[in-house]
């Protein structure tokens, strides 16, 4: 397995785990007194899961088993999957910080984040296509 | 890859980057002391081009290529299955999706969603006979 397989898959399942864990905590009446912004944290827990675990494993299974590029398609520079991975979570991070608190508080300065999540992981998304859009060909013979 | 995978699985990819950008505005839009109006809107295409566009059509690519080949020595079969799960499920997601974000009446989605389930019967349909054991070969008449 390559080493960004193995970041995507792992930081997946950590997701993964987060994900659940941040569910149950969310049912959890006493944990929601606690913690207010568990009640907000709903976006928080379907991108967890959609985007941290599903989105990121497809990648590093992808990047692992596509076909490799030949020599007459150069493969893209590695560069571009490692930034992907790095602006997703990044991304997702300042997702799960952010939304919350401004859902509960709109004038919290934390809501200014909420544009550069986005960026961050719209950028992501385009890393991943790019990268993995010359290794998705047609090989001679194969119908 | 087969071309209709590379279709498939290319086609997933532009929803992933499509259903993201749709989701960075949404999310943007969060951080705006007053959103534009129109954002709220594009949630159902964000959802359909993510869930249905993306990662069904990734399964789809995936499974038409690396799945066995039938036992009756066709290979992966004429392909019409297939390529009919493939276009009943883009025309779902963008009758469903479009169809909601821009407030069509009540049929369009409707009928976006009976083209989704009808392209994921088409692909059960090719897909069923090629899910076999190992060494299964074609049963003696």
């Amino acid at each position: 397995m390559p080493p960004l397989t193995r970041w995507l898959v792992r930081t997946a399942l950590v997701c993964f785990v987060a994900g659940l864990l941040l569910g149950v905590a969310m049912q959890v009446g006493a944990a929601r007194e606690a913690f207010p912004l568990l009640a907000a944290a709903w976006p928080g827990y379907v991108h967890l899961l959609t985007v941290g675990w599903v989105t990121q494993l497809i990648m590093g299974v992808a990047f692992w088993l596509f076909p490799r590029t030949d020599r007459s398609r150069p493969a893209p520079p590695a560069w571009l999957g490692w930034t992907g991975y790095v602006l997703l979570n990044a991304g997702l991070l300042m997702r799960l910080a952010a939304e919350p608190a401004a859902m509960l508080d709109p004038a919290t300065p934390l809501r200014n984040l909420l544009p550069l999540s986005a960026l961050l992981q719209l950028a992501a998304a385009c890393c991943f296509a790019l990268l993995l859009w010359p290794r998705v060909r047609e090989r001679a013979g194969d119908r | 890859m087969p071309r209709l995978s590379v279709w498939m699985v290319r086609t997933a990819l532009v929803c992933l980057v499509a259903g993201f950008a749709l989701g960075a505005l949404i999310l943007a839009a969060r951080g705006m002391a007053e959103p534009p109006g129109f954002v709220a809107r594009l949630r159902p295409l964000h959802v359909e081009l993510l869930l249905l566009g993306w990662i069904v059509n990734l399964g789809f690519g995936v499974a038409y290529w690396i799945l066995p080949a039938r036992v009756d020595g066709t290979g992966r079969g004429a392909g019409l299955g297939a390529g009919a799960a493939f276009a009943l499920l883009n025309a779902g997601v963008l009758l469903a999706g479009v169809g909601q974000a821009l407030t069509a009446p009540a049929i369009v989605p409707l009928l976006g969603r009976a083209a989704e389930a009808a392209g994921a019967a088409a692909f059960a349909a090719h897909a069923w006979r090629r899910v076999r054991p190992y060494g299964a070969t074609r049963r003696a008449t």
